[in-house]
């Protein structure tokens, strides 16, 4: 039989605040296990939540971002469970009541816009981490990242392959990075997905049973998961059995899901509205505010940036991370050269952008000894692997080194007289026309000035010497 | 040892005598009458009594702050419901029985600034479910009017401690009547603040809309003094009105009002339930006084504070089985040895089961079950409808009042014991001043008068919400006009 296939999507992100969702703990990653926990987070008795506005605003800008409707009255609920990464044993989360709902996104598959409709965006708090492998006897628990403020986005099953699905997720990573809500660094479990998939007889109405396929951590994994179920769907009914409601877990191992738990033993979670936190008001005058201080939607700011002659893949890289957008505009105030700002970012800068400490000044700095050819490229980048660190004056690392570049022809043509002299054989070769011994000779003149020589500079007098076009 | 906080300031003033030999005298009462009493789960015998002499020689140095800080060298008690660093807080309960807190409630951090003393912390019914001070896990609370009898309940252990002349006054945390009810069995004065006004942040949460603290006293005024002190905005919860301090005690203190200019309303009707009969013959005569008095008495309708009771034991057990799923022996509290489970969801099971009493698991049981899925509507979401009719039913009866009068308890002192297995028939007792709380509205139960038995019977005024500074003024006139002075024998 000929089936098609319903896809929906949820997908979890955590929002880019200095604290977490309701106490003042740091909201970062990879510290020290349980050195970014409060009184709040870990449940101890007596302590109360407050609610983080900056986690409200980022929520906010999220779905006017996704062409949400923002909620004048949203409210939060409690969801039971216990385990031991949920300290309060419930897990705060929006529920019936969410800050935003009735959004959109059109992704592009194959040259065809898809119109994505977003059912909802609601707020909650992450949970801890159990660590099973330090130990025999024990589980730890790390609650460095319980209460760090989540988003999860919520589709319309609207999504038909698995194409579609990694489309949609590329371009709302896309959307969330550049609006700076999340980092959705994949590989830190900031942006998690959640896919509901079903499959129907083609010209079926109603909607077949879906599986939950849960946590799949990267794009692909996503789309192999989603043409896995999609297949063993199929099979199932084709042999006439029935899918069962279930969540399902991807093995990346062997590409498969396996059954996690099925809808009889799902919990019951028992969602009541917090007692403890009033219903979250937007004033018309604040979402007024977040509204006019939005930056460019990404769309717009890819087409301004391909308007100064930049290509789409070079953008794509500058817009997949907050730092290097706008380590980029900040630059191009400084110099208008777009291009060269461009290449130097996306090829030497990204390699350190984690442990950034230049400012845009010094940067612009050295890009102007490159350009005026004061400095080689291979010098340019022993510089900046130094200043990137230190952010210190470029113009003094390249003194400090001797890495001034040498652009006098006079000095230059010297130089190559030696080497001329030095290889009388080559010399005749080429003579005689053996063109391609031309970078023996940059090489020979670079070598006797230590790299420093200019090469274009070099470049021109040798085929000038030896009559080359 | 029955001095009010005024009678102590006084005292220190006049130089009659000096903190530390207060603190020695009510050390010394205690250990003459708590073993039977059983008032206190901890007494901070040397903590006091160190911070009482170093007290001594801040008046010795300047006793103007005796002027500016009426709490001053006042000995308090706590219920054991509130944090304070470093000291153990049970809540009543084996679940917590070794539970040393690390950081200071909001209550207790606004009584540290008033250099006030603490005692010791009051024993009270396990997590503040209860009206009797029996379902603590350290053993009932004895009224000490007559030691057959229970202080009433949940904080049985202030009440009885005040009563009986062991701490000057104590706060205590009411939900449907946990400082009222026992202040009224105790014969002393008990206030529930308005929703909001205290700060719950360090109050170990039974049910979260409903819990308030308030001060346990001997005087309107006492309880005055403690409101101020304790009340006002807490950035650290979300609930507590950003509002200043109240300013009650000043207001009291300018006399410049009169019972005549209140008007007082009865609701008659919820009172025909089935009060004791020494109560309302009391009540009835009061009344009557207060109308030959010249003071306005009106009949008012509250029609739907008849479903206050399942209304409350629907909202409370619900917010309790949340607010008690934190207590699962993972990180602290009562936790079952490890290597005799065979696996997390036994680990769970034992440290619960061995943690919590009977009361405290009949309560979680309660609210699973109303919040469990498709109940959701029928139960909580009801309840929380009933609510808002009885709201707006206290709404219009404040239209044509100012303050609402009743007995606080429909019945006198029970024996110890007598309602333990009947858990409904105690449910029941909670029936006048559940409304209060459902309604966030301030409600004080002041002395009214003894039993033939000699047992204390209380009053209960009620007022609108947010206006302490009213209610207190017809409090303290009827406490004036009732001129209640009597003290337990022992």
């Amino acid at each position: 039989m000929k089936y098609e296939t319903v896809i929906g999507l949820e997908v979890h992100a955590q929002l880019k605040t200095n604290t977490k969702l309701f106490s003042t703990s740091n909201n970062e990653f990879g510290d020290e296990p349980n050195s970014n926990v409060s009184v709040v987070d870990l449940g101890l008795p007596g302590v109360l939540p407050v609610l983080n506005t900056e986690a409200v605003r980022l929520a906010i800008i999220a779905g006017l971002n996704t062409k949400c409707k923002i909620n004048k009255k949203s409210t939060f609920a409690r969801k039971h469970y216990f385990y031991p990464d949920l300290p309060k044993g419930y897990q705060i989360s929006q529920y019936d009541e969410p800050i935003a709902s009735n959004g959109l996104l059109v992704v592009n598959v194959d040259g065809n816009e898809k119109k994505i409709r977003i059912n909802r965006i609601h707020m909650e708090e992450d949970a801890g981490k159990l660590i099973h492998d330090l130990s025999d006897e024990y589980s730890l628990v790390d609650l460095n990242r319980a209460g760090v403020p989540l988003i999860e986005i919520v589709t319309e099953p609207d999504i038909s392959t698995s194409e579609e699905a990694v489309e949609y997720l590329k371009k709302l990573r896309k959307i969330l990075v550049f609006a700076g809500v999340s980092d959705c660094d994949m590989e830190k479990g900031n942006f998690r997905c959640d896919a509901n998939i079903s499959i129907r007889p083609v010209g079926q109405k109603e909607l077949g049973v879906k599986t939950e396929i849960k946590n799949v951590n990267s794009f692909r994994y996503v789309q192999k998961a989603i043409e896995y179920e999609i297949t063993r769907q199929a099979n199932v009914l084709d042999k006439g059995d029935k899918i069962i409601q279930e969540t399902r877990l991807f093995n990346a191992g062997t590409n498969k899901t396996y059954s996690m738990r099925s809808k009889e033993d799902a919990h019951d979670y028992r969602y009541f509205p917090d007692p403890d936190l009033k219903p979250l008001i937007i004033e018309d005058e604040e979402l007024e505010r977040i509204s006019s201080d939005l930056n460019q939607s990404y769309e717009e700011k890819l087409s301004s940036y391909i308007s100064l002659g930049l290509s789409s893949d070079d953008v794509e890289i500058l817009l997949s991370e907050s730092i290097l957008f706008s380590f980029f505009d900040k630059s191009l105030e400084l110099i208008n050269e777009p291009k060269l700002i461009s290449n130097w970012i996306i090829t030497e800068l990204i390699k350190y952008k984690s442990d950034i400490k230049l400012d845009a000044n010094n940067f612009v700095e050295l890009l102007k000894m490159v350009k005026a050819g004061s400095i080689n490229n291979n010098s340019a980048k022993e510089v900046l692997s130094k200043i990137v660190v230190s952010n210190e004056s470029p113009e003094k690392i390249v003194k400090d080194m001797g890495l001034t570049q040498e652009s006098s022809e006079d000095f230059l043509i010297s130089i190559i007289d030696e080497v001329i002299e030095a290889n009388p054989s080559e010399y005749e070769r080429i003579n005689n026309g053996e063109e391609k011994l031309l970078a023996f000779f940059v090489g020979q003149t670079m070598k006797l000035t230590k790299g420093k020589g200019n090469p274009q500079i070099i470049n021109k007098i040798l085929k000038e010497k030896f009559n080359l076009s | 040892m029955y001095k009010t906080i005024e009678d102590i300031n006084k005292g220190y003033k006049k130089k009659d005598f000096k903190p530390s030999e207060l603190v020695s005298e009510y050390l010394s009462e205690i250990k003459l009458k708590d073993q039977k009493l059983n008032s206190y789960t901890e007494v901070f015998e040397d903590l006091v009594f160190s911070h009482a002499q170093n007290l001594d020689k801040e008046i010795d140095s300047d006793n103007s702050i005796l002027d500016s800080n009426i709490l001053f060298g006042i000995p308090i008690a706590l219920k054991d419901i509130f944090l304070v660093k470093d000291l153990i807080c049970t809540s009543g309960s084996k679940m917590l029985e070794n539970y040393v807190s690390n950081y200071d409630s909001k209550v207790y951090e606004s009584l540290k600034i008033t250099s006030c003393l603490l005692l010791g912390k009051n024993n009270m019914d396990e997590f503040a479910m209860g009206s009797s001070t029996e379902t603590s896990y350290h053993g009932p609370t004895l009224n000490p009017w007559d030691l057959n009898r229970v202080p009433g309940g949940s904080s049985g252990g202030s009440a009885s401690a005040v009563a009986a002349g062991l701490a000057c006054a104590s706060i205590g945390t009411d939900t449907g009547g946990s400082i009222r009810q026992p202040a009224s069995f105790c014969g002393i004065v008990g206030l529930k603040p308005s929703y909001g006004r205290v700060s719950r942040f360090g109050m170990i949460a039974f049910s979260s809309s409903l819990d308030q603290a308030g001060p346990l006293c001997r005087t309107v005024k006492d309880s005055a003094i403690l409101l101020d002190s304790i009340s006002g905005y807490d950035s650290k919860d979300s609930t507590c009105l950003n509002l200043p301090p109240t300013n009650c005690y000043t207001e009291l203190c300018k006399n410049d009002f009169n019972l005549k200019d209140f008007t007082i309303g009865i609701p008659s009707k919820l009172l025909d339930i089935g009060l004791d009969r020494e109560i309302k013959t009391n009540f009835d005569s009061l009344i009557k006084e207060l109308i030959s008095n010249g003071v306005k008495v009106v009949d008012i309708e509250l029609p739907n504070a008849k479903y206050s009771v399942a209304t409350y034991y629907i909202i409370a057990p619900c917010e309790a089985s949340s607010n008690l799923s934190r207590f699962d022996g993972v990180r602290y509290g009562h936790s079952t040895d490890y290597k005799n489970v065979k696996d997390l969801e036994e680990f769970y099971i034992k440290n619960r089961s061995e943690g919590f009493g009977d009361e405290v698991k009949r309560r979680i049981m309660l609210g699973n079950y109303a919040l469990s899925s498709g109940y959701y509507d029928a139960y909580y979401l009801k309840a929380n409808k009933v609510k808002e009719m009885i709201v707006s039913d206290f709404n219009s009866a404040f239209n044509n009042v100012d303050c609402i009068l009743s007995p606080t308890c429909p019945e006198l002192p029970f024996n110890l014991g007598e309602k333990k297995n009947d858990p409904l028939k105690m449910y029941l007792s909670d029936i006048l001043t559940i409304p209060a709380n459902l309604a966030q509205l301030p409600s004080i139960s002041i002395p009214l008068s003894l039993s033939k038995n000699n047992l204390p019977i209380g009053l209960q005024i009620t007022g609108k919400k947010l206006d302490e500074n009213t209610l207190l003024k017809v409090a303290n006139g009827l406490e004036n006009l009732i001129g209640f002075s009597a003290t337990p024998k022992g």
